[in-house]
């Protein structure tokens, strides 16, 4: 089975043989390292950049403007605020020409808690990015939406961002839900395609023959059906509402059955899957790990309100990080500060038992 | 005696009509701005010696086996020499839906032409110089002798946009085919170069990174032709960057911002390059003048033209927010 970092780099594969992905770079993306989370190993068109986050942005646009399909990292999407504006010029490149020009470039970033990064290895993006009006934006929560979602924004004719949870690169394929033509087992697939330690100047991946498989931007996947709540998320917290939803069901003998959504799609969302659902079940949980203030859920929270207000049976409800500027090393503070298992399963049980 | 540092005489005459017409805009985007007719003006007046000889330098097409041009916001006579017509620029000034580059969405001398390279120009300063090193980069890989054209101000040249511009167009492991053009008016809107710069010249920050580099008499349009040829033929044959400060004059302020009303105390180029054209028997004052009152003409005549355009309908704010075909790849 394929972990997280495995898919993202069998898909920038597959685009650079396939689908003319003529440069993947960034910080440490080329050899020897091949990527901080190991996403660029054994590539043929990786490269290492300057220790330089505008440099990488501005050389993805100009790449992309020129007619390159390129994906561009940033190490850590605590580094990447530093780009905002070029990031809203990118987006602006079709708008603000009246549709004259596009900027088809990826720029990748890992994102979120989970590994214990302290102060400035734990941002979330999502609700910057959603602001950055013009970027396609992907978030994976399992290995085959990795592999199809990138594949996805690498050939979309615009911007992309792609954020990657950090707390789920290591994230197995569930049975059932590997990549097509991943057939091997974890250790024959890590000798196939992850770099050895040391020495790697020899090295060469031996790449599975995976397909092209698009997950179209924009769809979301139900992942557990259910009756009497929808709960929506992306990224870190998705398994962990999965895992929720189940343990709610079952200590309640079936009496609380939760719906979840992963939207993996930030832009465009697929909001005809969530609407669908939420007028089904009355009761509307959004989980996200971004700061609570102006938060991305807000926004799906609005449209709730506005469209399905006498539909819902309960106040819709946001669980989400707290508003504070970083999250602290301490496992402690960590855990006070994002959505964990408890909170989540907290939520769930209030809501569906919440009455007038 | 005959001037051996002078253009062929028919060069000359077309630098010099492209000058005039250039100004002749400028003065009249102004004229718009004060009658109401735009919002807000920035441009390139005062740096027509410059501009206009780049513009017929460059080597202009779409694709990477042409030259990419990062604009900044005075590049009006470059445009003018590149072929774009005076009309358009009126256009944008008066935000009207004919305006070819940005459909009324950009603030005037905000250029963005696909077909000849000229990528969309941004009011953020120096951004441009870390996007030029990408349209580089596949210019090196196509093969060919097309390079990448970044201009900006002394002032921007305090931004890291700039330093970055230099790391990665010298890093050894890919050097680029970048001509990185400061054109230095000594202003950063109101505040003067002496109290925030300590390097003596702009082009001297080049050497470190061992990017050849000159720093050049910008309103002499000859000596300007020359040296943008020099350096144009340095990046398209050794494929390596190449920094080229002019100095020049800003001859109505930044911007309408601060009022944009003429500067006399500054050299203009036009003036100088007309005397020369007068002794050396190529132009007379009459003749020049009557060149000026046609474009006069020319630019008041668009004017009423643009008045009668359309305005966008508020109903296309959200057209071309994404793109579903690959215009850049063909497609």
């Amino acid at each position: 089975m394929s972990n997280m970092v495995q898919a993202v780099r069998m898909a920038l594969h597959v685009a650079e043989e396939r689908h003319q992905l003529n440069d993947i770079f960034g910080e440490d993306v080329g050899p020897p390292l091949g990527g901080a989370f190991t996403a660029t190993q054994g590539l043929r068109n990786s490269w290492n950049s300057p220790l330089d986050e505008r440099g990488i942005v501005g050389a993805a646009i100009g790449l992309g403007l020129a007619g390159s399909r390129n994906v561009a990292e940033v190490q850590f999407c605590d580094y990447i605020f530093n780009t905002i504006d070029l990031l809203k010029l990118a987006g602006m490149v079709s708008w603000a020409s009246n549709g004259d020009w596009n900027c088809p470039t990826t720029i990748m970033t890992p994102v979120g808690s989970g590994i214990r990064g302290s102060i400035y290895h734990s941002h979330s993006f999502d609700a910057t990015a959603t602001h950055i009006h013009g970027f396609k934006i992907a978030i994976p929560s399992r290995p085959v939406d990795a592999y199809g979602l990138l594949l996805s924004c690498i050939v979309d004719p615009n911007p992309s961002l792609f954020l990657i949870p950090k707390a789920l690169m290591r994230t197995r394929s569930a049975p059932g839900e590997e990549i097509p033509g991943v057939e091997v087992d974890d250790r024959a697939l890590s000798k196939m395609i992850d770099a050895p330690l040391g020495d790697r100047s020899k090295w060469a991946s031996q790449w599975p023959d995976t397909p092209d498989l698009f997950i179209p931007l924009g769809e979301g996947r139900t992942v557990r059906r259910g009756r009497d709540l929808t709960i929506v998320s992306y990224g870190r917290t998705l398994p962990l509402c999965a895992a929720a939803a189940e343990q709610v069901a079952q200590e309640s003998n079936g009496a609380i059955e939760a719906e979840v959504i992963d939207l993996r799609s930030l832009c465009p969302i697929d909001w005809p899957r969530i609407q669908e659902s939420v007028k089904r079940t009355g009761r509307f949980l959004i989980v996200n790990e971004d700061t609570e203030v102006t938060n991305f859920g807000e926004h799906l929270m609005r449209l709730a309100v506005e469209q399905l207000f006498y539909e819902l049976l309960a106040p819709p409800k946001l669980l989400a990080g707290a508003a504070v500027p970083g999250i602290g090393l301490a496992d402690n503070l960590e855990a006070a500060s994002v959505p964990q298992l408890p909170s989540i399963l907290q939520a769930i049980r209030d809501l569906a038992n919440e009455s007038p | 005696m005959p001037d051996d540092t002078a253009l062929p005489p028919e060069l000359q005459l077309r630098i010099h009509d492209l000058m005039v017409r250039a100004r002749c805009l400028e003065e009249r985007l102004i004229q718009m701005y004060k009658q109401g007719d735009g919002y807000f003006w920035i441009g390139g007046p005062g740096e027509e010696a410059f501009n206009v000889p780049l513009g017929l330098l460059i080597h202009k097409g779409q694709g990477p086996q042409f030259d990419y041009m990062h604009f900044h916001y005075r590049q009006s006579a470059t445009m003018l020499a590149l072929g774009a017509e005076p009309i358009d620029s009126l256009r944008q000034m008066k935000n009207t839906a004919t305006d070819p580059y940005s459909g009324g969405r950009n603030f005037s001398n905000h250029y963005s032409v696909r077909k000849w390279n000229v990528v969309p120009v941004s009011s953020t300063i120096e951004v441009q110089y870390s996007m030029a090193p990408g349209t580089a980069m596949v210019q090196k890989r196509a093969g060919g002798k097309g390079i990448t054209i970044v201009t900006g101000g002394d002032a921007g040249t305090a931004e890291g946009d700039f330093a970055t511009c230099m790391v990665w167009s010298s890093r050894p492991a890919n050097p680029l085919p970048v001509l990185m053009i400061v054109t230095n008016n000594k202003w950063g809107i109101s505040t003067s170069s002496e109290g925030q710069h300590g390097e003596k010249h702009v082009a001297d920050r080049g050497r470190p990174f061992g990017i050849e580099s000159k720093t050049v008499d910008g309103n002499d349009p000859e000596n300007a032709y020359r040296e943008i040829q020099a350096a144009m033929e340095y990046v398209r044959t050794t494929r390596k960057p190449f920094l080229l400060e002019a100095v020049v004059s800003r001859l109505y302020g930044h911007s309408s911002a601060s009022g944009a009303n003429p500067v006399i105390d500054e050299a203009d180029c036009l003036k100088g390059f007309e005397a020369k054209l007068e002794r050396r028997g190529l132009r007379t004052r009459a003749e020049m003048d009557a060149l000026r009152a046609k474009y006069l003409l020319e630019m008041q005549e668009a004017h009423k033209q643009v008045r009668q355009e359309p305005q966008p309908d508020g109903s296309t704010i959200f057209d071309h927010i994404f793109q579903t075909r690959d215009l850049v790849r063909g497609g």
